[in-house]
C-alpha cells in the first residue's frame, strides 16, 4: 500500500482501464490537451494519443449521446462531465437513452458506458454549479450509481464500472480530488464491487450512514463523539444503486439507532429511501427514530455563511445523534 | 432481402416489392390499431416509401441503420420479418424488441437497425456515436441517420452534426422531410430548400449512393435533405386537419410506387401481372403476420426484471424494492390494455 491523492487514484485507474480494453475510450471537455479541468486526466493524452483521448466542444447532450451511440455498437466508452451540474444539460441522453435501451430493444442492446466527473456541492460556486445529482439518478431503473468517498474506493469503483455492462455512474466528490488515502500499489489489481458498502469505522451505539462527502465528515464527527463516550459506526454505502441492504442492516441490527448523512436534498433524498427499507425489514430492531441529515431544501445560496447552514455538517451531525442516543 | 455484394445494385422490382410491403404493413397497422390490437402511438409511413428503399438500395447491409419513431419502415427495409414487427406492435414476445419497445422503438441488432427512437433529435448524437465506432476501429462502414424535418429544431441535432463534422465521421444526415413537423408546416418552422425529391426512389438511391461512396475513400459527414409527404396524420391519432384534401391528392398522384411501377413497366421490367403478383404477395405477408403476432405469447410477468440490467446484477444483489405489493400483482393491473 501507499498513499495517494484521489485524484491520481482515478487518473491510475482510467490509465489501466485504457490499457487493459481498446475498446475504452476518455471524451469530455477539457480531458486532453488541457488535461482535465480537474486534472483527473492528467497525462492521458501522452500516452494514448488523441485517438483515444478525446476532447469535445460545449456540449453535454451530444457528446453523452455519442458515448451512448458508440456503446450500442462495442465501445466502451468513458464520458467526464465537468461536473455532475453539466450533465443535466445531457440529461435526456444519460435518463432516456443509455438506461431504457436495453429494455426497450428487448434486451439486444446493453449500454456499457461511464459517466463521470465530480458531484455535489463544492465551495461558494452558487446554485447552478453545487448540485448533487445522486438521488435523481439513482431513482431511475437501468442506472447504477456509485459515490466513492477516498481514493482507494474510487480507483477500485471506477475500474469496475468501465468493465459493467450497464451504464454506470461514478459520482467524484470535488472537494475530495486532494484528500489522500492508502491504496494498493499499481501492479495489484484493484477492483471493488458495486452495491457493498464500507464500515469505516466500527462502533456500538449508533450507525452513521453516509457517503461521499459526508464521509469524512461523519469519521470526524465519530472521533469527536467518542470523547463523551459515544461508540459511532461510520457505514459508507460507496454504491447508492445497488444499495448494499445488508450491510445497513448488520450495522443498525448492531445499534439500533440511525443517522443518515447525505449530501443531497431532503425531499425524495438518498435517506429517504435507506430510512424506508430500514422501517420495513428491520422495524423492530430500531430503538429510536431514524433520523436524516441532508442539505435543506432550497436551492443553493453563494453567500459562504448561508451555504454553511444549507450543507450538512458537524454540528447538525451531532445533534443527531444525541437525538437518536436520547444523549 | 439477399445478401448484397460491394458495387451491386439491388434489383428495382425487388425494391418495388419491399415498397409494397412497407405500404401494406402501415394500412393493416392502421387498421389493427383502430381495432384497438395495437396501443400507444402509432406513426405510419405511408407515401414516404421511396426514402427508405432508396436508402438501403444504395448502401451494404453491414451498413447501420437508424431512426427516429417513424420505424415500421426502416425495420421491414433491413429484414426483420413482417411478423416480428406486427408482433411488436400487438405486444408480444416474438416482437423485434420482445414487445417492450412498441412501434416507436423497432430494434433488430442482426439486421443492423439501430432502433427505433422516441425523443425528437435525441438518436442523432447516438447516430454520431455509431460512426464514431465505425472511424475508431478503422471500418468502412457508413451510418446512415433518418430524421424528420422537425428533429432539425432541436439543439440535439445541431450538436451532434457540429461534433460529426470536427470529428469527420463517416455519416449520412437524412432529413425525411415530409412537410410537417407534427401539425406544423415546415414553412412555418424552418428555413430549408429542396435537394433531392423523395417520392423518386431512384433519385433517393443514386444521390445517397453517391455520397456513400465518397464516404467510404474519406470518411465524413453529409446532410441530405429529401423532399417528401405522409399521406397519413401524424401518429394515427391526428386527422391532419391542417392541410387540404388537394393538397394530398396533388401529392398523392406523385405516388412513390406508382411512380417506379411506372418506370419500371416503361422499361418493360414489369408486366402488370408481375405487379399485381407482388402486390398480393405483400398483402398475403401481411395477413399471415397478423395472424402470427395473435397467436404469440406475451412478454411472461416473471421476465419482468429481466431486460433491466444487462446482467441481472441488481436483482442479484438486492432484491429490487418495488412496491410493496408483488411486482407481478401490481404489473398485471397496471398492465391491462385501455
Amino acid at each position: 500500500m501507499r498513499e495517494i491523492t484521489y485524484r491520481q487514484a482515478l487518473n491510475e485507474a482510467l490509465a489501466e482501464e485504457l490499457e487493459r480494453d481498446p475498446n475504452v475510450f476518455l471524451m469530455g471537455e477539457e480531458v486532453a490537451e488541457y488535461q482535465g479541468a480537474y486534472k483527473v486526466s492528467h497525462g492521458l493524452l501522452q500516452r494514448f494519443g488523441p485517438r483515444r483521448i478525446i476532447d469535445t466542444p460545449i456540449s453535454e447532450n451530444g457528446f453523452a449521446g455519442l458515448g451512448v451511440g458508440a456503446a450500442m455498437v462495442g465501445l466502451r466508452p468513458i464520458i467526464e462531465f465537468m461536473t455532475f451540474s453539466f450533465s443535466l444539460v445531457a440529461f435526456d441522453q444519460v435518463v432516456n437513452n443509455a438506461p431504457n435501451m436495453f429494455t426497450m430493444s428487448g434486451g439486444q442492446f446493453n449500454i456499457p458506458i461511464t459517466f463521470r466527473g465530480p458531484n455535489g456541492p463544492a465551495h461558494q460556486l452558487g446554485a447552478t454549479h453545487s448540485h448533487a445529482t445522486e438521488n435523481f439518478y439513482a431513482s431511475v431503473p437501468g442506472l447504477k450509481v456509485c459515490t466513492p468517498a477516498t481514493p482507494r474506493d474510487a480507483k477500485g469503483l471506477l475500474k469496475t464500472a468501465v468493465r459493467d455492462d450497464n451504464p454506470v455512474l461514478v459520482l467524484e466528490a470535488e472537494l475530495l480530488y486532494s484528500s489522500k488515502g492508502m491504496v494498493e500499489p499499481p501492479d495489484e489489481e484493484l477492483l471493488i464491487p458495486l452495491g457493498k458498502a464500507d464500515v469505516k469505522r466500527e462502533g456500538g451505539d449508533v450507525s452513521i450512514i453516509c457517503y461521499a462527502q459526508t464521509v469524512p465528515l461523519a469519521l470526524k464527527v465519530a472521533s469527536q463523539l467518542e470523547e463523551e463516550d459515544i461508540s459511532a459506526e461510520v457505514v459508507d454505502l460507496r454504491s447508492i444503486k445497488p444499495l448494499d441492504e445488508k450491510a445497513i442492516f448488520d450495522s443498525v441490527e448492531k445499534t439500533h439507532r440511525v443517522v443518515i448523512v447525505e449530501q443531497d436534498h431532503p425531499f425524495c433524498g438518498v435517506g429517504a429511501e435507506v430510512c424506508y427499507r430500514i422501517q420495513k425489514n428491520i422495524f423492530d430492531a430500531l430503538d429510536a427514530p431514524v433520523l436524516r441529515v441532508s442539505q435543506e431544501d432550497v436551492p443553493m445560496p453563494y453567500n459562504e455563511r448561508l451555504e454553511r447552514a444549507v450543507l450538512p455538517n458537524a454540528d447538525k451531525i451531532m445533534a443527531a445523534v444525541k437525538k437518536v442516543c436520547y444523549a | 432481402m439477399t445478401a448484397m455484394q460491394p458495387g451491386e445494385q439491388r434489383d428495382e422490382v425487388e425494391m418495388l416489392s419491399l415498397m409494397l410491403l412497407i405500404r401494406r404493413f402501415e394500412e393493416r397497422a392502421s387498421q389493427q390499431y383502430q381495432a384497438q390490437k395495437i396501443g400507444g402511438f402509432c406513426h405510419l409511413y405511408i407515401g414516404q416509401e421511396a426514402v427508405v428503399a432508396g436508402a438501403v438500395a444504395a448502401v451494404r447491409d453491414d451498413d447501420y441503420i437508424i431512426t427516429a419513431y417513424r420505424d415500421h419502415a426502416h425495420a421491414l427495409a433491413r429484414g426483420t420479418s413482417a411478423n416480428a414487427c406486427i408482433a411488436e406492435l400487438f405486444g408480444k414476445e416474438t416482437g423485434c424488441s420482445r414487445g417492450l419497445g412498441g412501434s416507436m422503438h423497432f430494434f433488430d441488432r442482426k439486421n443492423h437497425m439501430y432502433g427505433g427512437h422516441a425523443i425528437v433529435g435525441a438518436h442523432v448524437p447516438l447516430a454520431v456515436g455509431m460512426a464514431f465506432a465505425t472511424k475508431y476501429r478503422a471500418e468502412d462502414r457508413v451510418t446512415l441517420c433518418f430524421f424528420g424535418d422537425g428533429a432539425i429544431n432541436q439543439g440535439a441535432f445541431h450538436e451532434a452534426l457540429n461534433l460529426a463534422a470536427l470529428f469527420k465521421l463517416p455519416i449520412v444526415f437524412i432529413c425525411e422531410n415530409n412537410l410537417f413537423a407534427m401539425g406544423t408546416s415546415v414553412k412555418r418552422s424552418t428555413s430549408l430548400k429542396q435537394i433531392v425529391d423523395g417520392m423518386n426512389f431512384r433519385e433517393v438511391r443514386d444521390k445517397i449512393a453517391e455520397i456513400v461512396d465518397s464516404i467510404r475513400k474519406e470518411p465524413h459527414p453529409a446532410f441530405l435533405e429529401v423532399r417528401t409527404y405522409r399521406y397519413r396524420g401524424h401518429s394515427m391519432s391526428d386527422p391532419a386537419s391542417y392541410r387540404t384534401k388537394e393538397e394530398l391528392e396533388k401529392y398523392r398522384l406523385d405516388d412513390p410506387i406508382t411512380r417506379l411501377r411506372a418506370q419500371l413497366t416503361r422499361e418493360g421490367k414489369l408486366t402488370n401481372e408481375q405487379f399485381d403478383m407482388l402486390d398480393k404477395s405483400a398483402k398475403e405477408t401481411v395477413l399471415a403476420a397478423v395472424k402470427f403476432a395473435e397467436k404469440s405469447p406475451e412478454p411472461p410477468l416473471d421476465k419482468l426484471y429481466d431486460y433491466t440490467y444487462a446482467d441481472g446484477a441488481i436483482a442479484a444483489a438486492v432484491p429490487p424494492a418495488g412496491s410493496d405489493e408483488s411486482a407481478a400483482d401490481t404489473t398485471a393491473t397496471a398492465g391491462k390494455r385501455r
